[in-house]
């Protein structure tokens, strides 16, 4: 269903011309509140007058995620803290997390999309959605919850974990749409399993997943699994939180809301805007937020865009699945990680070498990602005392559990055991690489 | 008496132990006591040597994580109650915990066994063993 058809199925002359007046006003927006934009426009020698049309974004700067952490926790926030209504948080590239501020109006703006997404899914009032995304800092949760509130469909607040009674409500509570992470929904199918329950025979008949990478092998299984029809949907907290891009039911890419979000691609090496069809970084301005606009924001996701109509009616672009990142970031259980983040824990740990290797295992059918970070140990911690050498796995455990939001095992090695490479080290290996 | 010991960092897989004995082997330095203390995923190997600075050296330079601790070595005799009375008895009245301990490979002299400990005061127990030895 197209809730919104005016801006969905707007014609492209004049959805650009929408985002022109709204690029404009936001591009001086942020030259007078924000005082990194107004700096780094300066350094630039670019005004917001110099916005005269669609082609002329490429004169303004990137922002990336250091400039995040640089300007940690509100530096990037255009209106007082007073007006700010909410705040929600998630991984950043070192210690500290990336702040996401939010008004009354981005709430309500953010609130629409969601509901706008949900609808061209197929979500209606008549609908019972349980919503297994976490609830709490991170966006997915209460993204989704306002979301399908403002629909008006039935919400069931279950956030993740509590596998087993969330299997008991899907089959007493009857919900008819599910929306968690794909290496979730597997896990439920699996619980399920262990249950007796086959969830084929439960009420459930759509799945809104994300928060993480998934395959279309993977989406095949989820569907034949659960029984329903799995739509991907994306977002990142930079920018709002899911509802960036939603599939519609032809899976043939993802819209993305271009009257909030204007999107380029740029060669992640040269920085230059790439044609449609192309593949490459996915950059997002934001044309509506309020509290904490972004302009150019280098989201690290390689992906392309396609323009043509869709048989859906819509006219809003659509970005194909995330082929990769230009970064070293990984999502495990979908959590954000940096090898940086480990990089920080284990240089606060007194002595200890940063040289460190990341294994993931990744998600087969019935297990969810697992993080293993090999620390090679150095004579400064070493001890003749297992005592100790237990304590300093715990301590590094702890932290790195604090650090990333997620649980990893720390698994201490002898040196030299993690290859040394010329250039930049590999920090990352699936498991099956060993 | 105070006594060398090097302990060695090792992951718990096959060939490790093989690996720090030929280091030494190649060395002629030869093992006088030795106990592995192991977790699910890594142990530490602790050697009592003739040579422990070569020892340590070597080890080193093959690249393994080594270090050198001073612990005790005692002389008990070789009958019942000997390290009860010797050894056991004295450092708990005294309030020393023990950390490990582990015996000589090596035959003692005479009608002796040689037993190596790490205690939690290291001054203190070994005036009370020196002492005990007369």
């Amino acid at each position: 269903m197209i809730r919104d058809p005016e801006h969905e199925k707007m014609p492209r002359k004049e959805l650009e011309k929408l985002q022109l007046e709204r690029l404009q006003a936001k591009v001086r927006e942020v030259y007078e509140k924000v005082p990194f934009y107004h700096r780094v426009f300066k350094e630039r020698e670019v005004s917001p007058d110099d916005i005269r049309t669609l082609a002329d974004i490429t004169k303004l700067p990137f922002t990336t995620k250091v400039d995040f952490r640089d300007n940690y926790p509100y530096g990037l926030m255009a209106v007082p803290m007073q007006q700010v209504v909410r705040i929600h948080s998630s991984s950043g590239t070192t210690g500290k997390p990336t702040i996401a501020p939010y008004t009354q109006g981005d709430i309500d703006t953010w609130s629409e999309i969601m509901a706008r997404m949900l609808a061209s899914a197929g979500v209606t009032k008549d609908d019972v959605l349980q919503n297994a995304y976490g609830y709490g800092l991170f966006t997915g949760g209460l993204g989704f919850h306002y979301g399908a509130e403002r629909l008006g469909a039935s919400v069931i607040p279950t956030s993740g974990g509590n596998t087993k009674r969330q299997i008991l409500l899907l089959q007493d509570l009857g919900a008819t749409v599910i929306t968690c992470t794909p290496s979730y929904a597997l896990i439920l199918d699996e619980t399920a399993q262990d249950m007796g329950v086959d969830l084929r025979d439960t009420k459930l008949r759509l799945g809104m997943l994300g928060a993480e990478p998934w395959s279309d092998q993977m989406r095949d299984d989820i569907e034949e699994r659960l029984g329903i029809l799995a739509l991907n949907i994306y977002g990142l907290t930079e920018i709002i939180g899911p509802g960036v891009s939603v599939e519609c039911p032809h899976k043939c890419g993802m819209h993305i809301a271009e009257d909030h979000f204007m999107v380029e691609i740029i060669d992640p090496q040269t920085g230059e805007q790439l044609p449609y069809g192309e593949e490459g970084e996915l950059v997002i301005t934001t044309l509506t937020k309020e509290a904490q606009p972004v302009i150019r924001f280098r989201t690290r996701d390689i992906i392309s865009l396609n323009p043509e109509p869709c048989e859906c009616g819509r006219t809003l672009v659509r970005m194909s699945r995330v082929t990769g990142r230009s970064d070293d970031m990984l999502i495990v259980r979908g959590v954000n990680v940096f090898p940086s983040q480990i990089e920080s824990v284990l240089l606060d740990v007194e002595g200890v070498e940063p040289h460190y290797l990341i294994v993931v295992d990744r998600q087969h059918v019935f297990k969810t990602d697992e993080l293993e970070i090999w620390v090679e140990v150095s004579e400064d911690v070493f001890s003749d005392e297992m005592q100790k050498m237990e304590n300093l796995e715990k301590r590094l455990r702890s932290e790195m559990d604090s650090v990333l939001g997620i649980s990893a095992r720390i698994k201490l090695v002898e040196p030299k055991t993690i290859a040394r490479t010329e250039g930049k080290a590999k920090r990352v290996m699936d498991r099956s690489e060993l | 008496m105070r006594i060398k010991q090097i302990s060695v960092f090792v992951e718990n897989q096959p060939g490790r132990l093989v690996s720090i004995l030929e280091v030494l082997e190649k060395k002629g330095i030869s093992i006088r006591a030795l106990s592995i203390s192991e977790s699910a995923e890594f142990g530490i190997v602790r050697m009592i040597l003739d040579n422990p600075d070569e020892g340590l050296e070597a080890l080193r330079q093959a690249g393994f994580t080594t270090r050198m601790d001073w612990i005790l070595s005692a002389e008990i005799p070789d009958v019942p109650g000997g390290l009860l009375n010797s050894v056991a008895k004295p450092l708990a009245e005294a309030g020393i915990n023990l950390k490990y301990f582990y015996a000589y490979i090596e035959q003692a002299t005479g009608d002796k066994a040689m037993v190596v400990l790490k205690t939690d005061d290291l001054e203190k127990a070994e005036r009370i063993l020196k002492s005990l030895a007369g």
